[in-house]
């Protein structure tokens, strides 16, 4: 995985084909039927999809880094924090290692 | 002959579709980014677009990764929206123009655009946020949708964009029809979403590129897209839908109106309105 913008990982071939499975997993997540599949047993969805070993562990620690890192593409893994009532604030704060409201008082900084 | 009246480009950020819902209008944090719609409103009620066409980016609605066209045109008699799993209240469907699609579609592919053709496609966010922006309530204007991937690198490039806009542009006008036609394009301004540069915003770069889409936008084909997401952030890419856009606009452009306000959740917010004062009309004047 190549970062050389810092902090950025480029969606790109190689990203695309390792996420594959995961991000279809949370394409799924568009209906609310399988929303409830998966916190009913988060475990069987998984398998369901074929998730590999990194894939099902960073759903299971709901860490966005680790999900980028497995392949992940924001666009879905925002339908996955979705069910946990999660924005692009929450998930941001948590890939910076802030709080929410530091997160958003830099955004409203960026402006002035 | 069909005309093209000239163009709005608007930010698309999911939470606007919840803000509206909620009637946060006159909220402190919305304000400014909703009063930038009051000259919107009034330049439609006088232009009276019969169709927009709209270039966007599709997140994970209508297409998945397995199969991701470049750039999709829609040709469907109508185009609904569905849950996107983040919560935001389902739109009401938008009507299509199915005759005027498969023209374009036909000129398109004529003029070397070999542009996917979708008789079903649902309507994302990025679409139907900046027709409630736009239209609140009630949407007049039936549409054309046309996707732009940017979300799966390889991207197509800023020239590449606003060649299919100009494409776009010349597909309009040979269109027998009377038709008046306005152009969209939807998300940006700079931020990013993902990694741990998230929350990247750049107001200077912003900046520029909202002067220099107005009359010199080949100056901002020089960026590449891995400049554009260096400068714009990862997601800041959706500025290749206002590229299109501006293509688009084939006659004198003058910017009628612009708003630019920090923050909308992640995402430095904008709203352009170019007029377009056609070739044609200035023959005549």
């Amino acid at each position: 995985m190549t970062q050389d913008i810092a902090g950025t990982t480029m969606f790109d071939g190689d990203q695309a084909q390792k996420g594959l499975a995961l991000n279809r997993m949370c394409f799924s997540f568009n209906s609310a039927e399988n929303r409830a599949a998966f916190v009913k047993d988060e475990e069987a969805y998984c398998q369901k999809y074929g998730l590999d070993e990194e894939q099902r562990a960073a759903i299971k620690a709901r860490n966005v880094l680790q999900l980028i890192e497995a392949g992940g593409n924001v666009y879905y893994l925002a339908k996955f924090a979705g069910i946990f009532g999660l924005n692009v604030q929450d998930i941001g704060a948590q890939q910076t290692g802030m709080s929410v409201e530091d997160f958003k008082a830099k955004l409203v900084a960026a402006g002035r | 002959m069909a005309r093209i009246i000239g163009g709005v480009a608007t930010t698309h950020v999911p939470s606007i579709g919840k803000a509206i819902a909620d009637k946060k209008h006159n909220d402190p944090y919305w304000k400014p980014f909703f009063s930038g719609f009051d000259y919107v409103h009034q330049w439609l009620a006088r232009e009276k677009p019969d169709v927009a066409v709209f270039f966007y980016n599709d997140h994970g609605l209508n297409f998945f990764l397995d199969k991701l066209p470049t750039f999709a045109v829609g040709a469907a008699k109508e185009y609904r929206n569905e849950d996107e799993g983040w919560g935001i209240p389902v739109a009401r469907p938008a009507l299509g123009d199915q005759a005027f699609s498969w023209h374009l579609i036909n000129a398109l592919v004529a003029d070397e655009f070999d542009v996917t053709m979708c008789q079903e496609m649902l309507i994302d966010h990025a679409v139907t946020i900046p027709l409630e922006l736009m239209w609140p309530g009630n949407w007049p204007a039936k549409i054309v949708p046309i996707s732009i991937n940017t979300v799966q690198h390889p991207l197509p490039s800023m020239a590449r964009c606003l060649k299919l806009g100009r494409a776009v542009g010349r597909a309009i006008e040979s269109y027998p029809q009377d038709l008046r036609v306005m152009v969209v394009g939807t998300g940006g301004l700079s931020h990013q979403l993902d990694g741990t540069r998230a929350g990247f915003i750049n107001k200077e770069f912003d900046q520029l590129c909202l002067d220099k889409i107005v009359s010199e936008p080949d100056t901002l084909t020089r960026y590449s897209i891995h400049d554009v997401v260096a400068l714009a952030g990862a997601q800041g890419v959706e500025f290749l839908n206002w590229m299109a856009m501006r293509g688009a606009l084939t006659g004198q452009v003058s910017q009628a109106h612009r708003n630019y306000h920090i923050p909308i959740s992640n995402t430095a917010a904008a709203t352009i309105v170019l007029a377009n004062e056609a070739q044609a009309a200035r023959k005549a004047a």
